[in-house]
């Protein structure tokens, strides 16, 4: 929410052109504030989404989320129903009390992202790697789902 | 006290104009009456491609991800690609031959210990 400062009241010089851009910024706050508050409060609700990539390769699929300087108990992978759940916390590791903090850009928190997979997968194949901070989840598509060279003949 | 830790610096503009494209990783950064601590994080990115420079007082973390396969076809992506650079002035009151930095999934933690000079000393008085 922008908060407008409040001007007195005071006689223009020219008054059509004060009323004129006074109608301007008017419409302008109106077009910006409504998305403003879309992204403020969004970001605020969600908190921290980490990155995250989908690649497909013939026999399987590949997640990969960034999820820097997390601890590997700290991050639940589950499968249900065809779509694929990130969740975790990431908890800040040392103490800074009576520390002047000069940057804050990282987040501690939790997360939590859902995706639906566009195959079908084999639930009991899936695998996970934590390295370097990032996630990589290998699901397996289900032979149903591989796709199958036919061989055509023509006579 | 005006720490000058937090003050940034672009990297020289003949880095800038070559193919390679940075973005620069969140911080933290954290001051204590011993020294600073920076945390920067750079997933995908391991002890190797990490490489700190120390120019006089003004310090360049370049992290690069280590160069691996991308899988098949991408059906979704989020994630830049691109290496992590970012430069720091610091403070004058850092001991630069003390700086130690360590690398946990992603998060490089760079200790930067103040000079025992100006360490804030606690001064007994006598008679």
């Amino acid at each position: 929410m922008n908060v407008i400062k409040w001007q007195r009241p005071t006689l223009a010089t020219w008054p059509t052109f004060g009323r004129l851009s006074e109608l301007r910024n008017e419409i302008d706050r109106l077009f910006e504030s409504p998305l403003n508050e879309l992204t403020g409060t969004s970001q605020l609700l969600s908190g921290w989404t980490p990155a995250l990539d989908v690649y497909e390769e013939k026999d399987s699929f590949v997640v990969k989320a960034e999820l820097p300087g997390m601890k590997k108990e700290d991050i639940e992978v589950s499968f249900h129903d065809g779509s694929l759940s990130l969740s975790g916390e990431r908890k800040c590791e040392t103490k800074h009390e009576d520390a002047e903090v000069y940057r804050a850009e990282r987040f501690f928190g939790r997360f939590q992202r859902t995706i639906s997979l566009p195959a079908a997968v084999a639930a009991d194949k899936i695998k996970a790697a934590y390295k370097d901070g990032v996630l990589t989840i290998t699901l397996p598509k289900t032979e149903e789902a591989k796709p199958k060279q036919i061989d055509v003949s023509i006579s | 006290m005006k720490a000058t830790l937090q003050k940034e610096t672009l990297p020289a503009p003949t880095e800038r104009t070559q193919n390679t494209q940075y973005v620069a990783p969140d911080v933290n950064i954290y001051e204590t009456k011993d020294g600073y601590t920076l945390e920067a994080e750079m997933p995908g990115v391991n002890k190797d491609g990490l490489e700190i420079t120390l120019e006089g007082h003004e310090i360049t973390i370049t992290g690069r991800r280590s160069a691996e396969v991308v899988p098949g076809e991408t059906l979704f992506r989020e994630q830049h690609g691109a290496d992590y650079r970012r430069a720091f002035e610091l403070d004058p009151a850092i001991d630069t031959s003390k700086i130690s930095a360590r690398m946990n999934q992603g998060v490089l933690f760079l200790t930067l210990p103040k000079s025992e000079q100006v360490k804030p000393r606690k001064i007994t008085v006598v008679e």
